[in-house]
């Protein structure tokens, strides 16, 4: 199973959701699927992408929040499950892409590579009630649609082939991405008749 | 040495005066009656995390939701959330508001602490983090909202160091 593949199938569901993504290849495939608004690519800070997640999702209620990571960015904040078991955000689908790598960096083995650790079984162990693992296309897509019709936590382990895209590159910055992500995640909240609050300097003289 | 009940309230009030609605956290004895409030408000909504690398994520998270957030650590959180700082917060221009209680440093006791506290400046300096130092209870509210502004204006994480004046009697 291909992480692009997996991708193509759920873009038509996730287009118009709040998307977090993980660096290099796997941010850069669902770039290239077409940029939304609504997409967040976290570049460089591995294993905060279901932090970023838990942050939104808590807050905005009335979005499904979908969070793409990876092994190796997982491995690194694996407290993260404890705290979204926790907190258990019923509106937050964390998919977890398993190619047993650290592609984006070179292709370097990761813990996952030999199949002895077992992301779902932490997940599951940390407290999530629904954490499953996926090594078919179908099977993805299947527990990808369960996932969306749930109102709980869910974690999807996928276990996809390391590979990635050939060519990189994004047309914006990185804060640029951050600004046009926080007025459309905004845009949208207000939709539900939210005011933000006031912004330093609107009020007063300069 | 005990931790101060009244000045603890004067942080969380001045929290909530500078329109704070979100707080991140991770435990530690001076933070311990402060959260223990943000807990019982049912106006503050308390994510504690298990390390505090991940509140920088969740601050950021809050912020893009449009969400007024503080985040609650000590000093060694800091250290250990200091790429998401970096990488995340002054990567992508996001603000955050810390409040970081500095363990270690003038009368402490503590020898763990004290390696923590005498760096965390120099740090803090390294990182280009503005920072102050909270040590009046009379001051702190204003502090705190004028921390909260500044973060907010300037796109980057800044950071209200509590004291051992202010956090103990
Ligand atoms: C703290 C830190 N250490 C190392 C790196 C280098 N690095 C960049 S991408 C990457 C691997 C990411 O692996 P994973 O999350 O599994 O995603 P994949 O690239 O395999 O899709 C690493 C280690 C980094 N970005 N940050």
């Amino acid at each position: 199973m291909e992480r692009a593949k997996c991708l193509e199938l759920i873009y038509p569901e996730i287009e118009d959701k709040l998307v977090v993504t993980i660096m290099g290849a796997c941010a850069q495939e669902l770039y290239d699927l077409g940029h939304r608004e609504s997409f967040f690519y976290l570049q460089h800070a591995m294993g905060l992408a279901s932090s970023i997640g838990l942050g939104l999702a808590r807050h905005l209620p009335h979005e499904k929040v979908i969070v793409l990571d990876g092994d190796g960015s997982a491995l690194m904040n694996l407290g993260t499950f404890a705290t979204l078991a926790r907190y258990r955000p019923s509106n937050l689908v964390h998919i977890i892409f398993d190619n047993g790598s650290l592609l984006s960096t070179g292709g370097f083995d990761s813990h996952t590579t030999a199949g002895i650790t077992d992301l779902a079984a932490i997940a599951r162990g940390a407290g999530i009630e629904h954490a499953v693992s996926v090594t078919e296309t179908m099977g993805f897509g299947e527990a990808f649609v369960e996932a969306m019709e749930r109102a709980d936590l869910s974690v999807i382990v996928a276990h996809v082939d390391a590979v990635g895209p050939d060519i990189y590159g994004m047309d914006f910055a990185l804060p640029e991405n951050a600004f046009r992500f926080k007025r459309c995640v905004q845009e949208r909240r207000a939709a539900t008749g939210w005011k933000p609050p006031p912004r330093p300097g609107s009020v007063g003289s300069a | 040495m005990t931790v101060s009940y009244d000045n603890s309230k004067a942080v969380f009030e001045g929290i909530k005066a500078a329109g704070i609605t979100s707080i991140s956290a991770l435990p530690e004895t001076w933070l311990g009656l402060l959260l223990q409030r943000a807990e019982d408000d049912p106006d503050v909504d308390l994510i504690q995390v298990a390390k505090e690398e991940e509140a920088i994520g969740v601050a950021a998270g809050a912020y893009f939701a449009g969400e007024p957030h503080v985040l609650l650590m000590q000093n060694h959180g800091f250290f250990g959330a200091m790429n998401g700082i970096i990488s995340l917060a002054q990567l992508y221009s996001i603000p955050l508001c810390m409040l970081i209680a500095v363990r270690g440093h003038w009368g402490e006791p503590y020898p763990w602490h004290t390696r923590g506290g005498i760096v965390t400046e120099g740090l803090l300096r390294a990182l280009n983090i503005p920072y102050e130092h909270a040590r009046d209870p009379e001051a702190v509210a204003k502090q705190i909202a004028e921390a909260y502004t500044f973060s907010r204006s300037s796109l980057s994480p800044v950071a209200l160091l509590l004291t051992r004046d202010l956090m103990e009697d």
